[in-house]
């Protein structure tokens, strides 16, 4: 930050989010337009080098496949009822090991439930999204200018580890105007792309040592490029569940979590002594930041964690989270689908969840909580 | 001798099945248009069909049932090359799981030639009856015959702009018609009319192909050869990026607020609610504070409620909600009607400015009629209350709402110097 005084802008993260996947690499942007990812549909339009209106949500993520298998980085945005309809060929990227980014901003449901309410509502089919269970990264937010780094960082993990990246945001996360000062944007570093450059027969999910398979585009006029959904070998063959296949699944699954620590993005602010932590992530890290300096100012002893890596769960949360004796959840959802992840469905007296559908959570209900503990 | 395009693997179909003449005739075709095997790629559907992958030397893609003309639609616009050929397989339940990609990439007329394995039912699955089985043909699951008629996607395509569509009937060497559809720039599809030996002849003894594709109104024809432009992805890296396309503000003004103060405005939709809001918070920054902007309103646009939540601020707003307001500005019935919730837990600290037309709610907070609808008409009510509180709390100086309005309104019918004399 070489200029010191401030520029400010009255902005959107929709803004920040599209500008940056743009900067890390992102060329491509297909979707079809819901509520509350319209900001991010139009700034695509506005920004991306291609853009295309999908005619509806299965093609989209088909659509950004084959740009994906044709070496380009693509992205969609879209909210739950479009990302329902995704599910199943983000799987199949996911088999191809494409790259892609798929911003979720999540929206009050069931179904079409209020396409202007916000909700963190879809974290627990975000856990399971695979099918098998195998991990997939998703990653949220936890403050303004993540809005800025997390999204390159998405990019720049799908290319590396040839995965789509679920990014989860939410309706006011990615519609609120804020001021905010244009100076504190850091660079951006592109996304270096590498490509398979040997001689030998180029075997399409042969994996390196990081058991990320060397890429090649289908334009690639030296060596045949397969790329294959159903169980395949590691020359991209589809198989019946021979003994290579099931490992190839395997290691899609091992993969993820081998290289997980690259992608750990989390805040951690300890206050030495306390007894209590509370958790949060996307919309609710707000609230749980002013809840946490009002119970600080109180005199209560308290420390903050807030996560941007949702899953895989990273193990440092759980190095982090032995130490208390009082865990605090706050999520805009019914049911604590993150608390519910992170320690089953069992009740506990040391964890407690503060949960609420329809409006973001008021810093007050995280204050009575972690009091009431 | 040996091939171009397949390998040394036999063919993994049925003996008499139409799928083996399909690729023997793709391997001559694309050797009559010396083609070089890694300038083609084949991508394919789920069906027995698509266990053919392996047999080629192409580049090959094998996706999900039914979205592989989707898929290839990607790599088509991906590869954005005309000297590329994308090649679709996919059968007659792929067509129908899928036609709206099919639909789709005529329409659009992508570079790519998909071909129909059209043989009348699915036979990967034991042989259940499809959109495309003809009225009265016989499945093993369908021993009574199907009873409605099939679907013609020749016509259906031919309408949705391809450039080139044709069916054939399988028998034979099907390698001519290949030629001529993998030739043209843009869209084609070839329908090849097949029977499944496994399953159709033993379900309909003695049938006869072309004569069930004749009764089923599936002649062999070419319904469309055009020669329209093709699809071409457009691709431009230099557009402005979003952060230079921001308008920064500068603080020019002045603001002597200790703590942040929440207003809430409240109106109907399509009178510039949220305009107004925006541009208050705006003139806030102007004046050096901090400011953020909600919006709630229903999900039909230009009907209903619209209300705005705007903090204003010295310090770093975190929280971006709040449950009661300080302020409340309300300019019509239905702004009225949503901030019911909010106006009855308003305290005695707490100011309400609502248009004299409505009705005076029940509050503790301290009231404010006045005409904010009439003066400046209902399109400004909600900017002309802005200013009026702004006069009334001094909070920052009107000229930095003056300013921010000049700035942001584009032939603005009011003149907002004069709407408080």
């Amino acid at each position: 930050m070489t200029d010191t005084k401030p520029k400010i802008g009255f902005i959107d993260n929709s803004r920040l989010m599209i500008e940056s996947m743009v900067r890390a690499g992102a060329d491509v942007f297909i979707g079809y337009p819901i509520t509350p990812a319209n900001l991010l549909y139009s700034y695509s339009h506005k920004r991306f080098p291609s853009f295309f209106a999908a005619p509806d949500e299965i093609t989209t993520v088909q659509l950004m496949s084959g740009f994906a298998a044709a070496g380009h980085i693509p992205v969609t945005a879209t909210s739950f009822p479009g990302f329902a309809l995704m599910i199943e060929s983000i799987n199949m990227a996911y088999m191809m090991e494409l790259p892609m980014v798929i911003v979720l901003a999540q929206r009050l449901g069931p179904a079409t439930g209020s396409a202007t309410s916000g909700a963190q509502g879809d974290i627990a089919l975000l856990s399971g999204l695979i099918s098998g269970g195998l991990a997939i990264p998703v990653l949220s937010i936890a403050q303004h200018t993540d809005n800025w780094t997390i999204p390159a960082q998405c990019v720049q993990i799908s290319v590396r580890l040839r995965t789509p990246v679920i990014l989860v945001t939410s309706k006011e996360e990615v519609m609120t105007q804020y001021s905010f000062d244009i100076n504190q944007l850091e660079p951006i570093t592109p996304v270096k792309r590498s490509y398979y450059e040997h001689d030998e027969t180029f075997r399409p999910y042969l994996p390196n040592a990081n058991l990320v398979p060397d890429f090649l585009p289908l334009t690639n006029t030296k060596h045949q490029v397969r790329y294959t959904a159903s169980t395949h070998n590691m020359d991209g063959i589809l198989q019946n569940s021979t003994k290579e296949a099931l490992a190839n699944t395997e290691r899609l699954h091992n993969k993820i979590v081998k290289n997980s620590s690259d992608f750990t993005f989390y805040e951690y602010d300890e206050q030495i002594g306390a007894e209590s932590i509370v958790i949060s992530y996307g919309i609710t890290s707000l609230s749980a930041k002013v809840a946490v300096k009002a119970l600080r100012d109180d005199g209560i002893k308290v420390s903050l964690l807030l996560i941007k890596t949702l899953f895989p769960i990273p193990p440092v949360y759980y190095s982090i989270i032995e130490k208390y004796k009082k865990i605090i959840i706050a999520e805009e959802n019914l049911t604590g689908q993150y608390r519910q992840s992170l320690f089953g469905y069992r009740h506990s007296d040391k964890i407690k969840g503060v949960n609420k559908m329809g409006k973001m959570i008021d810093p007050n209900e995280i204050v009575k909580a972690v009091k009431s503990l | 001798m040996e091939k171009k395009y397949l390998n040394e693997q036999s063919l993994p179909f049925c003996k008499g099945c139409g799928h083996n003449l399909i690729s023997e005739s793709v391997e001559k075709a694309l050797s009559n248009l010396t083609l070089s095997p890694l300038d083609v790629i084949l991508v394919t559907d789920i069906g027995c069909h698509g266990i053919i992958d392996k047999a080629f030397k192409t580049h090959t893609v094998h996706g999900l049932h039914g979205r592989s003309v989707a898929l290839a639609s990607g790599i088509s616009a991906g590869i954005n090359n005309p000297e590329k050929k994308v090649l679709v397989f996919l059968g007659d339940g792929g067509a129908t799981i899928g036609m709206q990609h099919i639909i789709n990439a005529s329409h659009y007329n992508y570079n790519m030639t998909v071909v129909i394995h059209n043989n009348f039912l699915y036979g990967m699955t034991g042989g259940q009856p499809s959109e495309f089985t003809p009225l009265g043909f016989k499945t093993p699951t369908l021993s009574e015959g199907a009873d409605h008629k099939n679907y013609d996607i020749c016509k259906i395509v031919a309408a949705a702009g391809a450039n080139y569509v044709r069916r054939i009937i399988g028998i034979g060497d099907l390698s001519e018609q290949f030629t001529e559809a993998f030739a043209v720039q843009g869209f084609s599809l070839i329908e090849v009319v097949e029977i499944c030996p496994s399953y159709a002849l033993k379900a309909n003894p003695g049938m006869k192909l072309g004569k069930v594709a004749e009764e089923a109104g599936l002649p062999a024809k070419t319904y469309v050869n055009e020669t329209k432009e093709p699809f071409y992805t457009k691709r431009n890296q230099n557009k402005e990026t979003l952060i230079d396309q921001i308008k920064t503000l500068s603080v020019k003004y002045n603001s002597l607020i200790k703590n942040p103060i929440r207003i809430m405005v409240s109106g109907s939709a399509g009178e510039g609610v949220q305009v107004a809001a925006e541009l208050f918070a705006k003139a806030a920054i102007t004046s050096g504070l901090n400011a953020t902007k909600k919006g709630s309103y229903p999900v039909t646009v230009g009907v209903g409620f619209s209300s705005s939540e705007v903090i204003i601020s010295p310090d770093t707003i975190d929280y971006t909600g709040f449950n009661t307001p300080d302020i409340l500005i309300i300019t019509s019935q239905d702004g009225l009607n949503y901030a019911k919730a909010a106006l009855t837990n308003m305290s005695v600290d707490g100011f309400i400015f609502i248009d004299e037309s409505l009705m005076l709610p029940e509050t503790k907070a301290k009231v404010t009629q006045h005409d904010f609808r009439s003066k400046a008409g209902s399109k400004f009510a909600s900017i002309y209350a802005l200013l009026y509180y702004l006069n009334f709390s001094n909070i920052f100086p009107k000229d930095a709402y003056y300013d921010v309005f000049s700035d942001n309104m584009r032939n603005p019918k009011v003149n907002i110097r004069s709407l408080l004399n």
